[in-house]
Protein backbone atom coordinates (compact mmCIF):
# COMPACT_ATOMS: atom_id res chain seq x y z
CA UNK A 1 0.00 0.00 0.00
CA UNK A 2 1.23 3.43 -0.90
CA UNK A 3 1.50 6.30 1.50
CA UNK A 4 -0.52 9.24 0.19
CA UNK A 5 0.97 12.67 0.86
CA UNK A 6 -0.89 15.91 0.20
CA UNK A 7 1.08 19.11 -0.24
CA UNK A 8 -1.30 21.87 0.73
CA UNK A 9 -1.42 25.44 2.05
CA UNK A 10 -4.68 27.24 1.40
CA UNK A 11 -2.83 30.26 0.12
CA UNK A 12 -1.40 30.43 -3.38
CA UNK A 13 2.15 31.15 -4.38
CA UNK A 14 3.77 29.77 -1.24
CA UNK A 15 5.62 26.93 -2.96
CA UNK A 16 3.28 23.93 -3.07
CA UNK A 17 4.22 22.81 -6.56
CA UNK A 18 7.94 23.43 -5.99
CA UNK A 19 7.67 21.37 -2.81
CA UNK A 20 5.66 18.60 -4.47
CA UNK A 21 8.23 18.28 -7.24
CA UNK A 22 11.16 18.38 -4.83
CA UNK A 23 9.92 15.82 -2.32
CA UNK A 24 8.60 13.48 -5.00
CA UNK A 25 12.02 13.56 -6.63
CA UNK A 26 13.73 13.17 -3.25
CA UNK A 27 11.69 10.07 -2.40
CA UNK A 28 12.20 8.57 -5.85
CA UNK A 29 15.94 9.21 -5.79
CA UNK A 30 16.12 7.13 -2.63
CA UNK A 31 14.64 4.24 -4.54
CA UNK A 32 10.99 4.58 -3.56
CA UNK A 33 8.64 4.28 -6.50
CA UNK A 34 6.76 7.57 -6.40
CA UNK A 35 3.94 9.21 -8.33
CA UNK A 36 3.18 12.91 -8.19
CA UNK A 37 -0.28 14.12 -9.21
CA UNK A 38 -1.24 17.63 -10.23
CA UNK A 39 -4.68 18.41 -8.75
CA UNK A 40 -4.70 21.94 -10.10
CA UNK A 41 -7.03 21.20 -13.00
CA UNK A 42 -7.24 24.21 -15.31
CA UNK A 43 -4.02 25.77 -14.01
CA UNK A 44 -1.59 22.97 -14.62
CA UNK A 45 1.96 23.80 -13.51
CA UNK A 46 3.58 20.67 -12.16
CA UNK A 47 4.55 19.43 -15.63
CA UNK A 48 6.47 22.68 -16.19
CA UNK A 49 8.33 22.43 -12.90
CA UNK A 50 9.14 18.80 -13.67
CA UNK A 51 10.16 19.66 -17.21
CA UNK A 52 7.81 17.19 -18.91
CA UNK A 53 5.27 19.59 -20.41
CA UNK A 54 6.08 18.51 -23.94
CA UNK A 55 5.37 14.89 -23.20
CA UNK A 56 1.82 15.34 -21.88
CA UNK A 57 -0.66 13.35 -23.96
CA UNK A 58 -3.32 12.21 -21.54
CA UNK A 59 -4.07 13.69 -18.14
CA UNK A 60 -5.69 13.04 -14.76
CA UNK A 61 -9.19 13.93 -16.01
CA UNK A 62 -8.86 11.55 -18.98
CA UNK A 63 -8.05 8.75 -16.55
CA UNK A 64 -10.97 9.60 -14.27
CA UNK A 65 -13.33 9.66 -17.25
CA UNK A 66 -11.99 6.36 -18.52
CA UNK A 67 -10.68 7.93 -21.75
CA UNK A 68 -7.15 6.74 -21.05
CA UNK A 69 -5.54 4.14 -18.86
CA UNK A 70 -3.33 5.15 -15.97
CA UNK A 71 -0.28 3.76 -17.76
CA UNK A 72 -1.00 5.89 -20.80
CA UNK A 73 -1.27 9.06 -18.74
CA UNK A 74 1.67 8.55 -16.35
CA UNK A 75 4.86 10.24 -17.54
CA UNK A 76 8.15 8.76 -16.42
CA UNK A 77 10.61 11.40 -15.23
CA UNK A 78 13.68 11.86 -17.39
CA UNK A 79 16.03 12.20 -14.41
CA UNK A 80 14.80 9.36 -12.26
CA UNK A 81 13.13 6.17 -13.42
CA UNK A 82 11.35 5.67 -10.11
CA UNK A 83 9.35 8.88 -10.51
CA UNK A 84 6.11 9.27 -12.48
CA UNK A 85 4.03 12.37 -13.08
CA UNK A 86 0.27 12.45 -13.59
CA UNK A 87 -0.44 15.87 -15.08
CA UNK A 88 -3.62 17.90 -14.68
CA UNK A 89 -5.86 18.86 -17.55
CA UNK A 90 -5.44 22.44 -18.67
CA UNK A 91 -8.69 22.65 -20.63
CA UNK A 92 -11.07 21.53 -17.89
CA UNK A 93 -11.97 22.85 -14.46
CA UNK A 94 -12.07 21.39 -10.95
CA UNK A 95 -15.58 20.04 -11.43
CA UNK A 96 -14.13 17.42 -13.76
CA UNK A 97 -12.72 15.71 -10.67
CA UNK A 98 -15.00 13.49 -8.62
CA UNK A 99 -14.45 11.97 -5.22
CA UNK A 100 -15.00 8.43 -6.52
CA UNK A 101 -12.87 9.05 -9.60
CA UNK A 102 -9.95 10.35 -7.55
CA UNK A 103 -10.37 7.46 -5.13
CA UNK A 104 -10.25 4.96 -7.99
CA UNK A 105 -7.08 6.43 -9.47
CA UNK A 106 -5.34 6.57 -6.07
CA UNK A 107 -6.31 3.00 -5.35
CA UNK A 108 -4.92 1.81 -8.65
CA UNK A 109 -1.70 3.76 -8.09
CA UNK A 110 -1.42 2.37 -4.56
CA UNK A 111 -0.96 -1.11 -5.97
CA UNK A 112 2.50 -0.53 -7.36
CA UNK A 113 3.71 2.78 -5.94
CA UNK A 114 5.18 3.39 -2.50
CA UNK A 115 4.46 7.10 -2.29
CA UNK A 116 1.83 9.22 -3.98
CA UNK A 117 2.33 12.98 -3.73
CA UNK A 118 -0.80 15.07 -4.34
CA UNK A 119 -0.05 18.65 -5.37
CA UNK A 120 -3.05 20.61 -4.13
CA UNK A 121 -4.38 23.74 -5.80
CA UNK A 122 -4.70 26.91 -3.72
CA UNK A 123 -7.96 27.71 -1.98
CA UNK A 124 -10.31 25.50 -0.01
CA UNK A 125 -12.62 24.60 -2.86
CA UNK A 126 -13.24 21.29 -4.56
CA UNK A 127 -9.76 20.75 -6.01
CA UNK A 128 -8.04 21.29 -2.67
CA UNK A 129 -10.63 19.18 -0.88
CA UNK A 130 -10.20 16.25 -3.27
CA UNK A 131 -6.40 16.51 -3.03
CA UNK A 132 -6.46 16.12 0.74
CA UNK A 133 -9.42 13.77 1.14
CA UNK A 134 -7.52 10.49 0.78
CA UNK A 135 -4.26 11.70 2.37
CA UNK A 136 -2.31 9.84 5.03
CA UNK A 137 0.20 12.63 5.55
CA UNK A 138 -0.08 16.36 4.95
CA UNK A 139 2.79 18.70 4.21
CA UNK A 140 1.48 22.13 5.11
CA UNK A 141 3.51 24.67 3.17
CA UNK A 142 3.60 28.05 4.87
CA UNK A 143 5.39 31.32 4.27
CA UNK A 144 6.52 33.30 7.29
CA UNK A 145 3.78 35.92 7.04
CA UNK A 146 0.44 36.27 8.81
CA UNK A 147 -2.00 35.61 5.98
CA UNK A 148 -0.20 32.44 4.94
CA UNK A 149 -0.14 31.21 8.54
CA UNK A 150 -3.84 31.95 8.92
CA UNK A 151 -4.67 30.05 5.71
CA UNK A 152 -2.56 27.09 6.79
CA UNK A 153 -4.42 27.04 10.08
CA UNK A 154 -7.71 26.91 8.17
CA UNK A 155 -6.36 24.06 6.04
CA UNK A 156 -5.41 22.14 9.18
CA UNK A 157 -8.96 22.52 10.40
CA UNK A 158 -10.26 21.04 7.17
CA UNK A 159 -7.77 18.17 7.35
CA UNK A 160 -8.97 17.43 10.87
CA UNK A 161 -12.64 17.40 9.94
CA UNK A 162 -13.17 16.68 6.24
CA UNK A 163 -10.54 14.11 5.29
CA UNK A 164 -11.40 10.46 4.80
CA UNK A 165 -9.48 9.56 7.95
CA UNK A 166 -11.52 12.09 9.93
CA UNK A 167 -14.81 10.96 8.44
CA UNK A 168 -14.12 7.30 9.11
CA UNK A 169 -12.74 7.93 12.57
CA UNK A 170 -9.35 6.50 11.73
CA UNK A 171 -6.04 7.86 13.00
CA UNK A 172 -5.90 11.50 11.95
CA UNK A 173 -3.89 12.68 8.97
CA UNK A 174 -0.30 13.22 10.10
CA UNK A 175 0.43 16.91 9.71
CA UNK A 176 3.87 18.38 9.06
CA UNK A 177 4.98 21.98 8.71
CA UNK A 178 7.21 23.16 5.90
CA UNK A 179 8.27 26.76 6.22
CA UNK A 180 9.27 28.08 2.81
CA UNK A 181 10.75 31.32 1.45
CA UNK A 182 12.38 31.89 4.83
CA UNK A 183 14.76 34.84 4.93
CA UNK A 184 16.78 34.87 8.18
CA UNK A 185 17.94 38.45 7.73
CA UNK A 186 14.37 39.71 7.35
CA UNK A 187 13.30 37.65 10.35
CA UNK A 188 16.07 39.25 12.34
CA UNK A 189 14.98 42.72 11.34
CA UNK A 190 11.40 41.91 12.26
CA UNK A 191 10.02 42.18 8.74
CA UNK A 192 9.18 38.49 8.62
CA UNK A 193 7.67 36.11 11.14
CA UNK A 194 10.20 33.82 12.76
CA UNK A 195 9.90 30.08 13.22
CA UNK A 196 8.78 30.59 16.83
CA UNK A 197 6.00 32.99 15.81
CA UNK A 198 4.68 30.52 13.25
CA UNK A 199 4.90 27.56 15.60
CA UNK A 200 3.15 29.58 18.30
CA UNK A 201 0.07 29.58 16.10
CA UNK A 202 0.32 26.28 14.23
CA UNK A 203 2.21 24.03 16.68
CA UNK A 204 3.05 21.31 14.17
CA UNK A 205 5.91 18.92 13.72
CA UNK A 206 8.47 20.87 11.67
CA UNK A 207 9.79 19.00 8.67
CA UNK A 208 12.05 21.73 7.44
CA UNK A 209 12.74 25.33 6.60
CA UNK A 210 13.42 26.19 2.99
CA UNK A 211 15.38 29.42 2.69
CA UNK A 212 14.44 32.03 0.11
CA UNK A 213 16.76 31.27 -2.75
CA UNK A 214 17.26 32.34 -6.34
CA UNK A 215 17.95 28.76 -7.26
CA UNK A 216 14.25 27.91 -6.79
CA UNK A 217 13.18 30.22 -9.59
CA UNK A 218 15.93 29.18 -11.95
CA UNK A 219 15.22 25.51 -11.27
CA UNK A 220 11.50 26.11 -12.01
CA UNK A 221 12.33 27.86 -15.25
CA UNK A 222 14.66 25.05 -16.24
CA UNK A 223 12.06 22.41 -15.39
CA UNK A 224 14.33 20.62 -12.93
CA UNK A 225 13.15 20.05 -9.34
CA UNK A 226 15.32 22.20 -7.10
CA UNK A 227 16.28 19.22 -4.96
CA UNK A 228 18.54 18.12 -7.83
CA UNK A 229 20.53 21.34 -7.46
CA UNK A 230 22.71 19.99 -4.70
CA UNK A 231 24.77 23.14 -4.42
CA UNK A 232 21.80 25.36 -3.58
CA UNK A 233 20.62 25.89 -0.02
CA UNK A 234 17.02 25.25 -1.07
CA UNK A 235 18.02 21.95 -2.68
CA UNK A 236 19.86 20.84 0.44
CA UNK A 237 16.98 21.95 2.65
CA UNK A 238 14.54 19.82 0.63
CA UNK A 239 16.96 16.91 0.89
CA UNK A 240 16.79 17.33 4.68
CA UNK A 241 12.99 17.43 4.54
CA UNK A 242 12.83 14.10 2.73
CA UNK A 243 15.33 12.57 5.14
CA UNK A 244 13.36 13.78 8.18
CA UNK A 245 10.11 12.55 6.70
CA UNK A 246 11.67 9.10 6.32
CA UNK A 247 12.70 9.16 9.96
CA UNK A 248 16.26 10.45 9.88
CA UNK A 249 17.36 12.96 12.47
CA UNK A 250 18.92 16.03 10.90
CA UNK A 251 19.77 19.36 12.51
CA UNK A 252 17.94 22.44 11.23
CA UNK A 253 19.95 24.45 8.73
CA UNK A 254 19.61 27.82 7.04
CA UNK A 255 17.79 29.54 9.89
CA UNK A 256 20.57 31.91 10.92
CA UNK A 257 21.60 35.05 9.17
CA UNK A 258 25.10 34.17 8.10
CA UNK A 259 25.68 36.96 5.62
CA UNK A 260 29.04 38.56 6.25
CA UNK A 261 29.61 42.06 7.44
CA UNK A 262 30.56 43.41 4.03
CA UNK A 263 27.69 41.79 2.23
CA UNK A 264 25.32 43.29 4.74
CA UNK A 265 26.97 46.63 4.27
CA UNK A 266 26.60 46.55 0.52
CA UNK A 267 23.24 44.80 0.50
CA UNK A 268 24.43 41.72 -1.35
CA UNK A 269 22.11 38.76 -1.43
CA UNK A 270 23.08 35.15 -1.11
CA UNK B 1 -39.15 41.63 18.65
CA UNK B 2 -37.13 40.61 15.66
CA UNK B 3 -34.25 41.99 13.73
CA UNK B 4 -35.12 43.44 10.36
CA UNK B 5 -33.72 40.43 8.48
CA UNK B 6 -35.42 37.60 10.34
CA UNK B 7 -39.09 36.78 10.54
CA UNK B 8 -39.05 34.94 13.83
CA UNK B 9 -36.95 33.83 16.71
CA UNK B 10 -37.24 31.03 19.26
CA UNK B 11 -36.65 31.81 22.87
CA UNK B 12 -37.15 29.82 26.01
CA UNK B 13 -39.39 31.59 28.46
CA UNK B 14 -41.15 30.87 31.72
CA UNK B 15 -44.71 31.74 32.47
CA UNK B 16 -47.15 31.05 35.26
CA UNK B 17 -50.51 29.48 34.92
CA UNK B 18 -53.12 28.23 37.37
CA UNK B 19 -53.35 24.49 37.82
CA UNK B 20 -56.70 22.86 38.35
CA UNK B 21 -56.31 19.92 40.70
CA UNK B 22 -59.24 17.55 40.58
CA UNK B 23 -60.23 15.43 43.59
CA UNK B 24 -63.51 14.14 42.21
CA UNK B 25 -64.67 12.78 38.89
CA UNK B 26 -68.14 14.21 39.30
CA UNK B 27 -68.21 16.57 36.33
CA UNK B 28 -71.35 18.40 37.43
CA UNK B 29 -69.92 19.05 40.87
CA UNK B 30 -66.68 20.30 39.39
CA UNK B 31 -68.51 22.67 37.09
CA UNK B 32 -70.63 23.97 39.94
CA UNK B 33 -67.63 24.53 42.14
CA UNK B 34 -65.69 26.27 39.38
CA UNK B 35 -68.61 28.51 38.55
CA UNK B 36 -68.78 29.59 42.18
CA UNK B 37 -65.11 30.55 42.16
CA UNK B 38 -65.47 32.41 38.87
CA UNK B 39 -68.40 34.37 40.19
CA UNK B 40 -66.32 35.51 43.10
CA UNK B 41 -63.42 36.72 40.90
CA UNK B 42 -64.65 36.95 37.31
CA UNK B 43 -61.70 38.96 36.01
CA UNK B 44 -59.13 36.62 37.40
CA UNK B 45 -60.52 33.57 35.66
CA UNK B 46 -61.70 35.20 32.46
CA UNK B 47 -59.91 33.57 29.47
CA UNK B 48 -57.44 32.08 31.89
CA UNK B 49 -55.11 29.34 30.69
CA UNK B 50 -55.34 26.27 32.85
CA UNK B 51 -53.44 23.09 33.48
CA UNK B 52 -55.52 20.08 34.42
CA UNK B 53 -53.86 18.05 37.14
CA UNK B 54 -55.18 14.48 37.36
CA UNK B 55 -52.56 13.00 39.68
CA UNK B 56 -54.70 12.91 42.81
CA UNK B 57 -57.67 11.65 40.91
CA UNK B 58 -55.72 8.78 39.45
CA UNK B 59 -54.14 8.01 42.79
CA UNK B 60 -57.63 7.52 44.17
CA UNK B 61 -58.49 5.35 41.21
CA UNK B 62 -61.15 7.69 39.86
CA UNK B 63 -61.43 7.98 36.09
CA UNK B 64 -62.53 11.00 34.12
CA UNK B 65 -62.58 11.90 30.46
CA UNK B 66 -60.20 14.70 29.51
CA UNK B 67 -62.42 15.46 26.55
CA UNK B 68 -65.40 16.11 28.80
CA UNK B 69 -63.36 18.17 31.27
CA UNK B 70 -61.88 20.27 28.48
CA UNK B 71 -65.31 20.85 26.92
CA UNK B 72 -66.69 21.98 30.24
CA UNK B 73 -63.75 24.32 30.90
CA UNK B 74 -64.03 25.92 27.48
CA UNK B 75 -67.76 26.35 27.97
CA UNK B 76 -67.23 28.42 31.09
CA UNK B 77 -64.53 30.54 29.46
CA UNK B 78 -61.22 28.93 30.37
CA UNK B 79 -58.43 27.57 28.15
CA UNK B 80 -57.01 24.20 29.09
CA UNK B 81 -53.37 24.27 27.93
CA UNK B 82 -51.96 21.18 29.52
CA UNK B 83 -52.66 17.89 31.22
CA UNK B 84 -50.48 16.27 33.80
CA UNK B 85 -50.68 13.05 35.78
CA UNK B 86 -53.13 11.49 33.34
CA UNK B 87 -53.27 7.78 32.59
CA UNK B 88 -52.60 6.43 29.13
CA UNK B 89 -56.20 6.85 28.03
CA UNK B 90 -56.34 10.43 29.28
CA UNK B 91 -53.04 11.33 27.61
CA UNK B 92 -54.42 10.02 24.32
CA UNK B 93 -57.54 12.10 24.73
CA UNK B 94 -55.43 15.18 25.43
CA UNK B 95 -53.41 14.51 22.29
CA UNK B 96 -56.60 14.31 20.28
CA UNK B 97 -57.51 17.77 21.54
CA UNK B 98 -53.98 19.07 20.84
CA UNK B 99 -53.46 19.68 24.53
CA UNK B 100 -49.84 19.10 25.61
CA UNK B 101 -49.19 16.40 28.17
CA UNK B 102 -46.67 16.77 30.96
CA UNK B 103 -45.24 13.48 32.18
CA UNK B 104 -45.32 15.03 35.60
CA UNK B 105 -42.33 15.21 37.85
CA UNK B 106 -42.90 16.18 41.46
CA UNK B 107 -42.50 19.84 42.45
CA UNK B 108 -42.44 20.93 38.90
CA UNK B 109 -44.78 23.09 36.97
CA UNK B 110 -45.36 22.67 33.28
CA UNK B 111 -43.64 25.95 32.65
CA UNK B 112 -40.26 24.28 32.97
CA UNK B 113 -40.96 22.15 29.96
CA UNK B 114 -40.54 24.94 27.51
CA UNK B 115 -36.84 24.54 28.23
CA UNK B 116 -37.14 20.83 27.67
CA UNK B 117 -38.66 21.51 24.32
CA UNK B 118 -35.65 23.43 23.16
CA UNK B 119 -33.44 20.47 24.03
CA UNK B 120 -35.34 18.12 21.83
CA UNK B 121 -32.51 17.15 19.51
CA UNK B 122 -30.99 14.08 21.06
CA UNK B 123 -27.42 14.88 20.04
CA UNK B 124 -26.65 17.15 22.93
CA UNK B 125 -23.61 18.62 21.32
CA UNK B 126 -22.73 19.69 17.87
CA UNK B 127 -19.34 20.13 16.35
CA UNK B 128 -19.57 21.65 12.99
CA UNK B 129 -17.22 22.86 10.38
CA UNK B 130 -18.59 25.96 8.89
CA UNK B 131 -17.63 29.33 7.64
CA UNK B 132 -16.98 31.61 10.53
CA UNK B 133 -18.81 34.38 8.79
CA UNK B 134 -22.23 33.62 10.25
CA UNK B 135 -22.04 35.70 13.33
CA UNK B 136 -25.02 34.70 15.35
CA UNK B 137 -24.42 35.99 18.77
CA UNK B 138 -27.72 34.81 20.09
CA UNK B 139 -29.66 31.62 19.68
CA UNK B 140 -27.60 29.92 17.01
CA UNK B 141 -29.64 26.78 17.32
CA UNK B 142 -33.19 26.86 16.22
CA UNK B 143 -35.25 24.25 17.91
CA UNK B 144 -38.96 24.02 18.11
CA UNK B 145 -40.98 22.55 20.88
CA UNK B 146 -43.56 20.01 19.91
CA UNK B 147 -46.36 18.49 21.88
CA UNK B 148 -44.43 15.29 22.38
CA UNK B 149 -41.32 16.95 23.67
CA UNK B 150 -43.20 18.70 26.41
CA UNK B 151 -43.69 15.37 28.08
CA UNK B 152 -39.93 14.82 28.27
CA UNK B 153 -38.03 16.09 31.28
CA UNK B 154 -35.07 18.28 30.32
CA UNK B 155 -31.85 16.33 29.95
CA UNK B 156 -29.08 17.65 32.12
CA UNK B 157 -26.67 19.45 29.79
CA UNK B 158 -23.40 17.57 29.52
CA UNK B 159 -20.10 19.33 29.20
CA UNK B 160 -18.04 18.90 26.08
CA UNK B 161 -14.31 18.29 26.03
CA UNK B 162 -12.13 19.19 23.06
CA UNK B 163 -8.49 18.08 23.08
CA UNK B 164 -7.52 18.89 19.48
CA UNK B 165 -6.61 22.42 18.40
CA UNK B 166 -9.60 24.40 17.17
CA UNK B 167 -8.36 25.73 13.84
CA UNK B 168 -9.33 28.83 11.90
CA UNK B 169 -12.77 28.37 10.33
CA UNK B 170 -13.89 25.64 12.71
CA UNK B 171 -16.96 26.08 14.87
CA UNK B 172 -17.80 24.24 18.03
CA UNK B 173 -21.14 24.42 19.76
CA UNK B 174 -21.71 22.91 23.21
CA UNK B 175 -25.11 22.66 24.82
CA UNK B 176 -23.57 22.67 28.25
CA UNK B 177 -20.09 23.75 29.28
CA UNK B 178 -17.24 23.68 26.80
CA UNK B 179 -13.72 22.74 27.85
CA UNK B 180 -10.90 23.16 25.33
CA UNK B 181 -7.50 21.77 26.26
CA UNK B 182 -5.72 23.03 23.15
CA UNK B 183 -5.41 26.36 21.43
CA UNK B 184 -8.27 28.15 19.69
CA UNK B 185 -6.97 29.82 16.54
CA UNK B 186 -7.87 33.19 15.15
CA UNK B 187 -10.88 32.76 12.89
CA UNK B 188 -12.27 29.87 14.95
CA UNK B 189 -15.54 30.19 16.85
CA UNK B 190 -16.43 28.38 20.05
CA UNK B 191 -19.88 28.66 21.56
CA UNK B 192 -21.51 27.20 24.64
CA UNK B 193 -24.84 27.54 26.37
CA UNK B 194 -22.87 27.27 29.60
CA UNK B 195 -19.33 28.25 30.57
CA UNK B 196 -16.26 28.13 28.35
CA UNK B 197 -12.86 27.02 29.63
CA UNK B 198 -9.78 27.25 27.42
CA UNK B 199 -6.65 25.82 28.98
CA UNK B 200 -4.41 27.31 26.33
CA UNK B 201 -4.30 30.36 24.11
CA UNK B 202 -7.63 31.79 22.99
CA UNK B 203 -7.23 33.69 19.73
CA UNK B 204 -10.62 33.15 18.10
CA UNK B 205 -14.13 34.09 19.14
CA UNK B 206 -15.61 32.71 22.34
CA UNK B 207 -19.32 33.06 23.09
CA UNK B 208 -20.65 31.74 26.38
CA UNK B 209 -24.25 31.63 27.56
CA UNK B 210 -25.50 31.87 23.99
CA UNK B 211 -29.05 30.92 24.99
CA UNK B 212 -29.28 33.76 27.42
CA UNK B 213 -27.51 32.42 30.49
CA UNK B 214 -26.12 35.62 31.98
CA UNK B 215 -24.34 33.70 34.73
CA UNK B 216 -22.07 31.93 32.22
CA UNK B 217 -18.37 32.73 32.32
CA UNK B 218 -15.33 32.39 30.10
CA UNK B 219 -12.01 31.25 31.52
CA UNK B 220 -8.78 31.10 29.58
CA UNK B 221 -5.06 30.89 30.24
CA UNK B 222 -3.95 33.32 27.58
CA UNK B 223 -6.42 35.88 26.29
CA UNK B 224 -5.79 37.05 22.72
CA UNK B 225 -9.37 36.64 21.57
CA UNK B 226 -10.90 38.39 18.58
CA UNK B 227 -14.20 38.57 20.39
CA UNK B 228 -15.65 37.46 23.69
CA UNK B 229 -19.33 37.40 24.47
CA UNK B 230 -21.58 36.36 27.30
CA UNK B 231 -25.29 36.09 26.66
CA UNK B 232 -25.05 38.45 23.71
CA UNK B 233 -22.99 41.18 25.37
CA UNK B 234 -19.65 41.26 23.65
CA UNK B 235 -16.29 42.94 23.33
CA UNK B 236 -13.92 42.79 20.39
CA UNK B 237 -10.14 42.65 20.64
CA UNK B 238 -10.07 46.37 19.98
CA UNK B 239 -11.63 46.90 23.38
CA UNK B 240 -9.44 44.51 25.31
CA UNK B 241 -6.90 46.59 27.14
CA UNK B 242 -3.22 45.76 27.21
CA UNK B 243 -3.32 44.83 30.90
CA UNK B 244 -5.46 41.77 30.34
CA UNK B 245 -4.16 40.70 26.94
CA UNK B 246 -2.05 37.53 26.96
CA UNK B 247 -2.94 36.78 30.57
CA UNK B 248 -5.02 34.18 32.37
CA UNK B 249 -8.43 35.75 32.83
CA UNK B 250 -12.05 35.11 33.60
CA UNK B 251 -14.89 36.98 31.96
CA UNK B 252 -18.31 37.45 33.48
CA UNK B 253 -21.34 39.66 33.23
CA UNK B 254 -22.31 42.27 35.77
CA UNK B 255 -25.23 44.62 35.10
CA UNK B 256 -24.92 43.97 31.36
CA UNK B 257 -21.25 44.91 31.41
CA UNK B 258 -18.54 42.43 30.56
CA UNK B 259 -16.01 42.26 33.35
CA UNK B 260 -12.61 40.82 32.47
CA UNK B 261 -10.47 40.00 35.46
CA UNK B 262 -7.03 38.50 35.66
CA UNK B 263 -6.94 35.26 37.59
CA UNK B 264 -4.27 35.81 40.17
Amino acid sequence: MARIIVVTSGKGGVGKTTTSAAIAMGLAKRGHKTAVIDFDVGLRNLDLIMGCERRVVYDFVNVINGEASLNQALIRDKNCNQLYILPASQTRDKDALTLEGVGRVLEELSRDFQYIVCDSPAGIEKGAYLALYYADDAFVVTNPEVSSVRDSDRMLGILASKSRRAEQNEDPVKEYLLLTRYDPSRVKSGEMLGLDDVQDILSLQLLGIIPESKSVLSASNAGIPVILDEKSEAGQAYEDVVARYLGEDRPLRFIDDKRGFFRKLFGGRS
Amino acid sequence: MTTSSSVLEFKSSTFFSPTLILYSNDLAAIEQSLQDKINRAPDFFKNSPLIIDLRDLNKSGLDISVIEVADMLRKIGMFPIGVRGGNEQQDKQAHKLSIPVDAGRENDSITATSAAASRKESGAQALEQDSAENNEFKNPSSSAGSIESISKPPEPARSMLVTQPVRSGQRIYARGDLIVMSQVSAGAEIMAEGNIHVYNTLRGRALAGVQGNTAARIFCLDLQAELISISGDYKTSEHLTEQIQKRPVQVYLQDHALIIKEIA
